[in-house]
């Protein structure tokens, strides 16, 4: 019996824990604030996606000319965001050649057209949560080949590409006691050199960035959530009708 | 053969059409003996919903593949993009795949509760055999179905999946290797295996499935519904000769069938337009990251639909074996002392018995493990020769009948759960436990489903109106 209560106990707790202990390696994540219906602030993601992003990543399955669902024309895209290809039509191919990547990282650099979608987690939080807080937990560490590490992604093969925006930082950690062992308790970061954007704005780059790559994703949310309102008012409408139709033929079933 | 019906050169234009078809195909007679003429049970209730919504889903799965497939690219370097061009370029293609995606979870929520509804009432149960039996074909062809058709995005998990799966059939003595080889067409899950995957998933499965539906139905039309209180409206008819407790399918089931579809059709698409990816259930986040042979996930699951099965193949250790081993021995000591067999038989029974755990435990338990997982969609096909019971519908069964029945769903719930996530050493352990119960369930059934006190079976079926 106390073996049964033991096994009942223990399934009960992994259920609830199996969610934290998942996260395996990272920090937890932080909430990403959610633009993907801010004309300006996708804009700016696309902007920042563009300059920084495309360097190495590509996004291979993202047209240029898509662009037009937030609010840019082909002109305006034509001038400010085409720098591997003259073609609005073209996908967002990287401008590194992927030999070079390979040397240079270790590793080709992932695609990112559906990244966000892809780094969901459940228990953790949203793809961008997660890229929300891995890329603002970059920080300078002398054992890296890169001379970068990462607290969202340990030991990570790319380095700070933002750092300009936003400065060296340094974790600063605390001891603490956990289990009847001393352990190193993350608890918030030192300004080392300062960056071109406040701490604040740079968070607010970053929630736009990541805002872009979660609708770059899927360009058709914005469609999908409009369309399914009504579907579901029409559906609404339809069952109403539905059930006072069969209530009708079943009045005369005794 | 009917004779040849003429029909006054007044009668309206409509008339005349139907007169003209009628004498050459049997439109009106197939629509009185299936719709208007057939006459089923009036007190079914919301279980009875889940036989035609799962037609539903068959066809919106058949329309949604059709056009999925105009843009579909069944090569292993266009596939994963094809997926990505259907979803962004192609006009209402990601309504499209949404559709398809989310119809194969809710084909499966249909069919387990449709399964559910015939378990818990015993539709089973004499002279509706081969409904049921038709049926788990069916079941087993759309677990085909699904696990072809999750390849297709050759996204990591669809990849892995499969892997993993096609090196199940491996563990298979003797042929298990070739076998694999077989199924992959190579000696990893590659391009041709997306190929074949592809011609089973779009062509030769829905045809099985289509066929087996048919059969189902046919099968389902000639004997009539069963009901929740298990009787037999055929026994008590009308002067003439229509069922005292019977009502025509139209239009009263068909108005009823159109308010479920409704309802349905409001969950399915509140799925399909605020959650696609149901919380990473229907899609899984993995799978947005193209298939990588040369990178395995930390962890590999099924998709939700398959994971009580699953849960039953990893249940299956080299312990659980012996604990196997000990059911066999214990099985066949009980046959020969309990049995009333004749000598001959006995010793049949014993050596059986002997030679199978000898076989047990020398093979591989990862063979076992599969022998397991088949077993226990294969063991559904048994049912209505397991069931002794001598009340078809729970309602009159002993009361505890209800509770062992809760455990039951609650105990493949639970495997289901344990599916999906990592393997650890308790969860290994109330997997076993889960596996045991759900074979127990069904291989004990001849006896327990004759024990308790049976309530009275009504003559004519319980309805009061709406």
């Amino acid at each position: 019996m106390k073996q049964i209560k033991k096994l009942v106990l223990g399934f009960l707790a992994s259920v609830f824990i199996s969610g934290v202990q998942a996260a395996g390696g990272g920090i937890a994540w932080d909430r990403a604030p959610d633009r993907t219906n801010d004309f300006a602030a996708l804009q700016n993601g696309a902007k920042l996606f563009v300059n920084y992003c495309l360097n190495c990543h590509s996004a291979a399955f993202m047209r240029y000319n898509r662009l037009t669902d937030i609010g840019l024309t082909e002109k305006q895209i034509k001038d400010n965001l085409l720098f591997t290809t003259d073609k609005v039509g073209d996908t967002m191919k990287a401008a590194i050649d992927p030999k070079q990547a390979k040397a240079w990282f270790g590793g080709n650099p992932p695609d990112l057209t559906v990244i966000a979608r892809s780094r969901s987690a459940a228990g953790q939080g949203s793809g961008a949560d997660y890229l929300y807080t891995y890329l603002r937990t970059y920080y300078r560490d002398d054992t890296k080949a890169t001379g970068w590490n990462n607290l969202a992604f340990p030991n990570v093969g790319m380095p700070h590409v933002l750092w300009e925006l936003q400065g060296e930082r340094q974790p600063v950690f605390q001891k603490a006691m956990s289990h009847g062992q001393e352990v190193q308790v993350f608890s918030g970061w030192k300004q080392v050199t300062p960056g071109t954007l406040s701490a604040r704005d740079y968070d607010s780059a970053m929630a736009d960035l990541v805002s872009y790559l979660q609708w770059m994703a899927e360009p058709a949310q914005n469609t999908r959530v409009r369309v399914g309102a009504w579907v579901l008012l029409f559906l609404g409408l339809f069952v109403l009708v539905a059930w006072r139709l069969n209530a009708a033929y079943w009045k005369e079933i005794k | 053969m009917a004779d040849f019906k003429e029909i006054s050169p007044d009668a309206p234009a409509g008339a005349k059409l139907m007169n003209w078809v009628d004498n050459r195909f049997p439109a009106t007679k197939m629509f009185k003996e299936h719709l208007s003429e057939y006459y089923a049970p009036k007190n079914l209730n919301i279980w009875y919903m889940f036989g035609s919504l799962s037609l539903l889903v068959l066809v919106i799965q058949i329309v949604t593949g059709i056009f999925l497939t105009m843009n579909y690219k069944p090569d292993a370097a266009l596939a994963f993009g094809s997926v990505e061009y259907i979803m962004r370029d192609v006009p209402w293609g990601w309504l499209i795949r949404y559709m398809h995606s989310t119809g194969a979870s809710a084909f499966f929520i249909v069919v387990y509760l449709h399964m559910f509804r015939g378990l818990i009432y015993g539709s089973y149960r004499k002279p509706r055999e081969l409904i049921w039996v038709f049926g788990c074909a069916i079941f087993l062809a759309l677990m085909a179905e699904a696990f072809m058709g999750y390849l297709l995005p050759w996204g990591q998990m669809s990849y892995w999946g499969a892997q993993v799966i096609v090196n199940l059939f491996a563990a298979i003595p003797f042929v298990g290797p070739d076998l694999a080889l077989l199924i992959r067409g190579d000696y990893v899950v590659g391009d041709a295996t997306l190929n074949r995957f592809f011609a089973f998933h779009v062509i030769a499965v829905p045809l099985v499935l289509l066929g087996l539906v048919v059969a189902h139905i046919i099968a389902l039309h000639e004997v009539g519904s069963n009901n929740p209180d298990g009787v037999e409206i055929k026994a008590k008819k009308d002067a003439d000769g229509k069922p005292l407790d019977g009502i025509a399918f139209h239009p009263f089931y068909t108005v009823h069938d159109i308010f479920g579809v409704s309802v349905f059709l409001l969950v399915f698409s509140a799925v399909v337009f605020f959650a696609p990816e149901a919380g990473g259930y229907f899609l899984e986040y993995n799978n947005f990251i193209p298939a990588d042979p040369l990178k395995t996930p930390s962890h590999i699951a099924p998709v939700w639909y398959f994971t009580p099965f699953y849960s039953m193949l990893r249940a299956i250790t080299t312990e659980m074996m012996y604990v196997l081993v000990l059911c066999v021995a214990v099985a066949a000591v009980l046959a020969v002392l309990k049995g009333g067999l004749n000598g001959l038989f006995k010793g049949v029974v014993a050596v059986g018995a002997v030679v199978l755990c000898l076989v047990m435990l020398n093979i591989d338990a990862k063979f076992w493990g599969v022998v397991v997982m088949g077993g226990a969609v294969i063991i559904l096909f048994f049912l209505p020769w397991l069931d002794n019971s001598p009340v078809k519908s729970i309602r009159y069964r002993p009361s505890w009948n209800k509770w062992l029945y809760a455990v039951f769903v609650l105990n493949f719930l639970v495997l289901g759960y344990l599916g999906i996530k990592p393997p650890s050493p308790i969860n290994e352990r109330v997997s076993q436990i889960g596996t045991l119960f759900y074979f127990g369930f069904f291989l004990l059934m001849p006896w327990w489903s004759r024990l308790g006190s049976f309530k009275p079976v009504p003559d004519r079926v319980t309805f009061s109106a709406h």
